[in-house]
C-alpha cells in the first residue's frame, strides 16, 4: 500500500485507537494477548511490549518498548509523559505512512506488571502529535482467579490496575472452583463497578475490546446497571485486614482503603461550576482518585453528558444520544484511596451552591437551581 | 505551552473540549467559547478570592493570576490553573479541605 492510499484510509478512520493490556505479575496478560492476536480481527494490530516474557508472541508487528517515564509531581496531565512510549508510537504512525511496516488500524500496549497505566495514558492524550494520530481505546486489565485478590489487598498497582479498567479479564478460571471463581468477581464489582468483568476465555472479549472508544455511547451502558443506591465496597490493600487485625489498625486502614462509592442527583448540573470542581478535585487528589466515571444531567441539554476520568486524565466530555433509563438523574461513580466518599459529597454541595449563587445574575444563563445529592452509596 | 513542563500544544482542558462529533463542549463558535470563558471566569474568581487571587484573561489567549501584592503569573493552559494557584498562595485549593469549604460558604 502506498503512502497515500495510508493517509487517505487514515482520513477516513480517524485517529488509530490503542488499548492498553495491564494485569500484575503472572496474571496471564501475554497468554491473554498471544490469543487475542490469532484473531482476525486482530490481524492488522500493532503490538507494543515492555518485557519478553515466558510465552512466545509471534506477530508481525511486535515492538518493545522500555519503561521509560517523564514524571513530573506537578499535577498537569501534560507533564506525565512516556518518553518512550510516545517515540514508539511516533515511530510507528511515520513508518506506516511512508509504507515501510504493514498497515495497522489498531495498537495493543501491554505493560508491565507493576505498572500504573496512568502514564501510558497520559502520554496518548496530552502528548502534542500522538493526541491527533491515536486516541484511547479500551484498557483491559487481566485478574488472576487463584492469587488476584492477594495482589489486590496487598498492592497498590493492582488496585490501580483494575480501577483503570474498561473490561477486566478473569484468569486461570480453571484452576478453581466455580465459586472461588464467583467470589473473585463480586469482589472485582465492588472496586470497580464501571468495567464489564468476564472470564479470559469469554466469546464476547474481542468485540468488546475493539469497541471505537472508551466510552462509546453506542456501547453497552454501564450506568443503567448502577442503582442510585449502590452499596459502598471497600477493600485495603493493607495486610491487617487478612487474618491478624489489630484495633491500631483501624485509623491506618481508613486512610489507605480503596472504595468505589455512587452519587445520584435529580438537579441540573452547572456545566462550568462542575468542570471547575472536577478539576480542582483532580489536582488536588488525583493521585488517590483512580477513576470517576458519570452520566450528568447538565442544565440546559436534553440528552445526558457522560465524564471519564482515569485519575487526573479526563477524557473529552460525551454527548450521549439517550437516557439510559427513565430517570434522569446524574450518576458518578468514583474509585478512590483513603478518602471519605462524606467529604467529596460535602465539596460537591458547597461548589454546587457557589456555581449556583454566582450564576444567578448571569443573564446570559439565568438561575441555575442550587442542587443536594440525592443518595450516596455509603449513607 | 506548558509553563510547567515546557511541552507544546496542551491548552485543550476537558471541559473546553474541541468540537468533534458525539464531545460534548461549549467550545464551538466564537460566542459560545467567550460566553463560556466569562462564565468560568467568574465563578473561578468567587473561588479564588478566598485566598486573595483573581484570574483575568487580557488577551483571550492566555491567563493572568495575580494576588493582594500584585504578584503575577501568566500561563496559557486552563489546566495549569489550579496548580497555578496552589503556588501563588501558602494554604492552596482542597477542595476536600473543611477549612476552604467553609470560607467558600462564608463568601457566599
Amino acid at each position: 500500500m502506498n503512502g497515500d492510499a495510508i493517509d487517505s484510509a487514515e482520513a477516513r478512520q480517524g485517529p488509530t485507537p490503542v488499548n492498553l493490556l495491564t494485569g500484575f505479575l503472572g496474571s496471564g496478560k501475554t497468554t491473554l494477548l498471544q490469543r487475542l492476536l490469532t484473531d482476525a480481527s486482530m490481524a492488522n494490530a500493532a503490538v507494543l511490549i515492555n518485557e519478553f516474557g515466558e510465552v512466545g508472541l509471534d506477530h508481525h508487528l511486535l515492538e518493545r518498548i522500555d519503561d521509560n517515564v517523564v514524571l513530573l509531581k506537578s499535577g498537569c496531565v501534560c507533564c506525565t509523559v512516556r518518553g518512550e512510549l510516545a517515540d514508539a508510537l511516533q515511530s510507528l504512525h511515520a513508518q506506516r505512512a511512508r509504507g515501510e511496516i504493514p498497515f495497522f488500524d489498531r495498537v495493543v500496549i501491554e505493560s508491565t506488571g507493576l505498572a500504573d497505566p496512568y502514564p501510558a495514558l497520559s502520554t496518548l492524550r496530552a502528548h502534542p502529535v500522538l493526541k491527533s494520530q491515536f486516541c484511547v481505546g479500551k484498557v483491559i486489565t487481566t485478574v488472576d482467579a487463584v492469587n488476584g485478590l492477594s495482589a489486590v489487598a496487598h498492592r497498590l498497582e493492582a488496585v490501580r490496575q483494575i480501577a483503570a479498567a474498561d473490561i477486566i479479564a478473569v484468569t486461570k478460571t480453571d484452576l478453581c472452583d466455580e465459586r472461588t471463581t464467583m467470589a473473585v468477581n463480586m469482589r472485582l464489582g465492588e472496586l470497580n463497578p464501571t468495567a464489564a468483568i468476564i472470564t479470559a476465555t469469554d466469546a464476547t472479549l474481542l468485540s468488546r475490546l475493539t469497541t471505537r472508544s472508551a466510552l462509546s455511547v453506542d456501547a453497552h451502558d454501564w450506568t443503567a446497571e448502577v442503582p442510585p443506591t449502590r452499596d459502598e465496597a471497600a477493600t485495603s490493600h493493607d495486610a491487617s485486614h487478612h487474618g491478624h487485625h489489630h484495633h491500631h489498625h483501624h485509623d491506618e486502614d481508613e486512610a489507605h482503603a480503596v472504595r468505589s462509592f455512587s452519587m445520584v442527583f435529580e438537579d441540573d448540573v452547572d456545566w462550568t461550576g462542575f468542570g471547575i470542581w472536577l478539576t480542582m478535585l483532580l489536582n488536588r487528589h488525583g493521585d488517590r482518585i483512580f477513576r470517576v466515571k458519570g452520566i450528568l444531567n447538565v442544565a440546559g441539554e436534553a440528552n445526558p453528558v457522560a465524564i471519564h476520568a482515569v485519575q487526573r486524565l479526563v477524557h473529552p466530555p460525551v454527548h450521549m444520544k439517550r437516557w439510559p433509563d427513565e430517570r434522569r438523574h446524574s450518576r458518578i461513580v468514583f474509585i478512590a484511596e483513603g478518602i471519605d466518599p462524606q467529604r467529596i459529597r460535602r465539596s460537591f454541595e458547597v461548589f454546587s451552591r457557589l456555581a449556583a449563587r454566582v450564576m444567578a445574575d448571569d443573564p446570559a444563563v439565568g438561575a441555575v437551581r442550587p442542587f443536594k445529592a440525592e443518595a450516596w452509596a455509603s449513607t | 505551552m506548558c509553563s510547567l513542563c515546557g511541552i507544546l500544544g496542551c491548552d485543550d482542558h476537558w471541559s473546553s473540549a474541541i468540537a468533534r462529533p458525539d464531545v460534548y463542549t461549549r467550545n464551538t463558535d466564537r460566542v459560545s467559547r467567550r460566553r463560556e470563558a466569562a462564565r468560568r471566569r467568574k465563578i473561578a474568581n468567587a473561588i479564588l478570592a478566598v485566598r486573595r487571587l483573581k484570574l483575568s484573561a487580557p488577551t483571550g489567549t492566555s491567563y493572568v493570576l495575580t494576588n493582594a501584592t500584585g504578584r503575577s503569573q501568566v500561563f496559557e493552559a486552563l489546566a495549569h490553573l489550579w496548580p497555578e494557584a496552589d503556588r501563588m498562595s501558602s494554604a492552596g485549593f482542597d477542595p476536600l479541605d473543611e477549612d476552604f469549604l467553609t470560607a467558600l460558604e462564608r463568601a457566599s
